[in-house]
């Protein structure tokens, strides 16, 4: 988790400044290079090395070449932890986003009411992954949750039981964790918005909707990639929700990588294999991150596009 | 030990790092209560460190042997750090491959204990035991087996043993008008019975997924004899192909489909007593559990027990099968072996504690008011009192037992067990068939 976590840090970063940064800024890095070099790169450098070996955890480390790797990518349970990782992904994003920018802007007017929801709207952020998934668990369980407790047959589905149905549990649970992170970016980055815009596209007669469309959307373009790294690079490490909500199941529904990683390293002792997934998940992240900044061109383009 | 400097110098200077630093610190809440200690690291003058699981009905009983022997040898001290079930288990792995494992190293012996011996993790026990054979006479012989790897003994059997049987409540039984089952065939008879009366037939804490491993056990058992497992066990190619097996993964695919167990079950888990619970709150009626689920539902389900509302026996015959109805699966003991890496006066202390506390009558009339048979001889002058009925028919099926077999996951080494695991809890959920699941299980064999 924590070799994985850095990036995330310097892809924020440079969407952030504007270049121009000279030498005696420099230093002011060095603690967290510094940090990041003993937690993210020596660790990871080492999961590379076991990769490369056989361990069970507990006794001598052999070296055994490609082994590990060679039954890490013929096992079938490899594309199908991609999978569920992907689609994890990709259902997390597309709830979140539309919901964030929405709720970003209505937060982002300074209304007394607004400020006082915006509150409200925060308060999952403030929870551990873990206490939410104890907590929904317990609310979803058929036999003492929600709706048996209240007599609602509606509520009363095998949540956690079912196949799809954990999935889709799983993706409205993340959402509802981290969509109020997300608009709280979504929320600042409106707020930079010139009003000079809409009022030049008031004169022009452009409605609400049209003023979204037009304005608020492009200009919130840059936001939109920073949340969206976030997220996607963010899924790629869901663990401790997953494993104390589901644990992987029911069977394998919902093990993702992560999961995957965890159950071949820590439950079948097989630290090689677990290695190598991890060495997969680091790159996929970078990928991930890789494509999404060119995605968002460059760094130098004008913010204030038509203005 | 040696990076903890390096890390908390970090913590204090970088703040900077705010992504990593919560990242950081979140591994770190995870990690053991600092009262369990290294035993290596040595806070000198007699320590030693012992690591178990918490909860009932064990705990209590567990700090209390250490308690007792604290305060007979005051120069002497043990520290008890408890852990949940299924948390200890990679809790102890990651331990000793850090070298910062517990003196006394708590588990369930077989495959398990294996891995520690092939590591050098453990101490051999066979010589110190011939030299003490008074303690070895204390003990159950037929406790030994899962604590010998290779003829040498590396593990004291201790506690309880605890065979798995099928509990039933009563009164669910009498509302229904409905009798506990012999047969197979009348396990799947009551199965439409209790679903038209919305009342679940089985509990399951599917998630925890050893909890549906003994339904394969005792069909398997039943069905053809314990030779199959043995030959499993042996690591002989092929050995799940035995026709008996597909035979049993059909019937128990047939039970879930025909919702033998209760909605939701996949994501019951065992370790927060939920499946007791719909037990003894008469949602579910039968429950197929270790026998510590008494101590449990005794301690959490209020009157259920002490009113005569669970019942109790051994998993019924299945017709026509080959298996010896009198054989039981389950924990022959639990087990405590003494690490290798631990100092010569640390593992001083944990023997002192082998052959005077664990063995004391104190120990068994404990563990007999747990609601368990102790693995400790002569204990069945203490079945007195409301477990007393319990207790004895215990007694009776694992001693009467032709064959007392391991659990599955314990016997086998922990990588085959968690493939066994992972396919059991596919199986159950109907994403593999049958056949799928011999061919991925005849894949591990002998890893």
């Amino acid at each position: 988790m924590t070799t994985i976590a850095p990036p995330v840090v310097r892809t924020k970063e440079p969407s952030r400044s504007t270049g121009g940064r000279s030498g005696p800024v420099l230093w002011m890095a060095l603690p967290a290079f510094v940090w990041f070099v003993f937690f993210g790169i020596i660790p990871l450098l080492g999961v590379l090395a076991l990769s490369f070996t056989t361990w069970n955890g507990i006794g001598e480390i052999v070296p055994s070449g490609l082994d590990s790797w060679k039954a890490t990518l013929s096992d079938p349970g490899l594309p199908h932890a991609l999978w569920v990782t992907f689609l994890i992904m990709a259902l997390s994003w597309a709830v979140q986003t539309p919901m964030s920018i929405l709720i970003g802007v209505f937060l982002a007017t300074s209304k007394r009411y607004r400020e006082f929801l915006a509150v409200l709207f925060f308060i999952p952020l403030l929870l551990s992954s873990a206490a939410i998934a104890i907590t929904y668990k317990a609310l979803l369980d058929p036999s003492f949750g929600l709706g048996s407790g209240l007599g609602i047959d509606l509520l009363n589905q095998d949540w956690l039981g079912n196949s799809t149905l954990a999935m889709a549990t799983l993706i409205f649970i993340v959402s509802w964790q981290f969509i109020p992170f997300h608009s709280l970016i979504y929320q600042g980055a409106v707020r930079q918005i010139p009003t000079s815009m809409y009022e030049a596209s008031q004169i022009d007669g452009a409605g609400r909707v049209r003023q979204f469309i037009s304005i608020t959307l492009p200009q919130l373009k840059y936001t939109i990639i920073t949340s969206s790294t976030l997220m996607v690079v963010g899924s790629l490490t869901f663990f401790d929700l997953i494993y104390v909500l589901t644990a992987g199941g029911p069977g394998d529904a919902t093990r993702a990588l992560a999961l995957a990683m965890y159950q071949q390293g820590f439950q079948a002792n097989l630290m090689g294999p677990a290695s190598a997934i991890a060495v997969i998940l680091v790159l996929v992240g970078l990928v991930l991150s890789l494509v999404l900044r060119r995605l968002g061109g460059r760094a130098d383009d004008s913010q204030l596009e038509g203005a | 030990m040696s990076n903890n400097p390096i890390s908390r110098r970090n913590f204090l200077g970088l703040a900077a790092g705010a992504a990593g630093a919560a990242a950081l610190a979140a591994c770190g809440s995870s990690g053991p209560s600092n009262s369990g200690g290294s035993s290596s690291g040595g806070s000198g003058g007699g320590a030693a460190s012992y690591w178990s699981l918490s909860g009932p009905p064990g705990e209590p009983y567990r700090q209390a042997a250490i308690d007792r022997f604290n305060k007979a040898n005051p120069d002497s001290k043990i520290t008890g750090t408890f852990f949940q079930n299924d948390a200890y288990k990679q809790k102890i792995k990651t331990a000793l491959g850090a070298n910062q494992g517990p003196t006394m190293i708590w588990g369930w012996g077989g495959g398990g204990l294996k891995e520690y011996v092939t590591s050098g993790q453990v101490e051999d026990l066979t010589s110190w035991l011939g030299e003490n054979a008074a303690v070895k006479s204390k003990i159950l012989p037929s406790s030994f087996g899962a604590g010998t790897v290779d003829g040498k003994i590396y593990a004291l059997p201790v506690e309880t043993v605890q065979p798995i049987v099928l509990f039933y409540n009563k009164k669910v039984f009498e509302s229904a008008g409905l009798q506990p089952p012999k047969s197979w065939g009348e396990i799947m008879a009551l199965v439409p019975q209790f679903n038209a009366k919305k009342i679940a037939p089985f509990s399951l804490g599917g998630q925890s997924r050893w909890t549906n491993m003994m339904w394969l056990e005792f069909l398997l058992d039943r069905t053809a004899g314990s030779e199959v497992f043995d030959k499993v066990f042996a690591g002989e190619k092929g050995a799940w192909s035995d026709p008996a097996v597909l035979d049993m993964l059909t019937k128990i695919q047939d039970l879930v489909k025909a919702n033998g167990f209760q909605k939701g079950f996949s994501s019951t888990t065992a370790d927060s007593n939920a499946d007791q619970a719909l037990l003894y709150t008469g949602k579910a009626a039968m429950m197929l559990h270790g026998s510590w689920s008494y101590g449990i539902q005794k301690e959490q389900g209020g009157n259920f027990v002490k009113d005569g509302g669970l019942g109790w026996m051994n998993f019924p015959a299945v017709e026509g099968g080959k298996g010896d109805p009198s054989n039981t699966v389950g924990n022959p003991g639990q087990y405590l072996s003494i690490s290798s890496k631990a100092t010569t006066e640390a593992k001083d202390i944990a023997k002192k504690f082998f052959s005077t506390t664990l063995v004391d009558d104190e120990e068994k009339a404990g563990w007999v008011k747990s609601g368990g048979v102790p693995v400790l001889t002569g204990s069945e002058s203490l079945f007195t009192g409301d477990d007393a009925g319990f207790l004895k028919d215990m007694a009776t099926i694992a001693n009467g037992a032709k064959v007392f077999a391991q659990s599955w996951d314990q016997a086998l080494s922990p990588t085959a067990a968690e493939t066994l695991l992972d396919n059991i809890a596919k199986l159950f959920q109907l994403q593999v068939s049958p056949q799928q699941w011999v061919d991925a299980m005849n894949g591990v064999i002998g890893k």
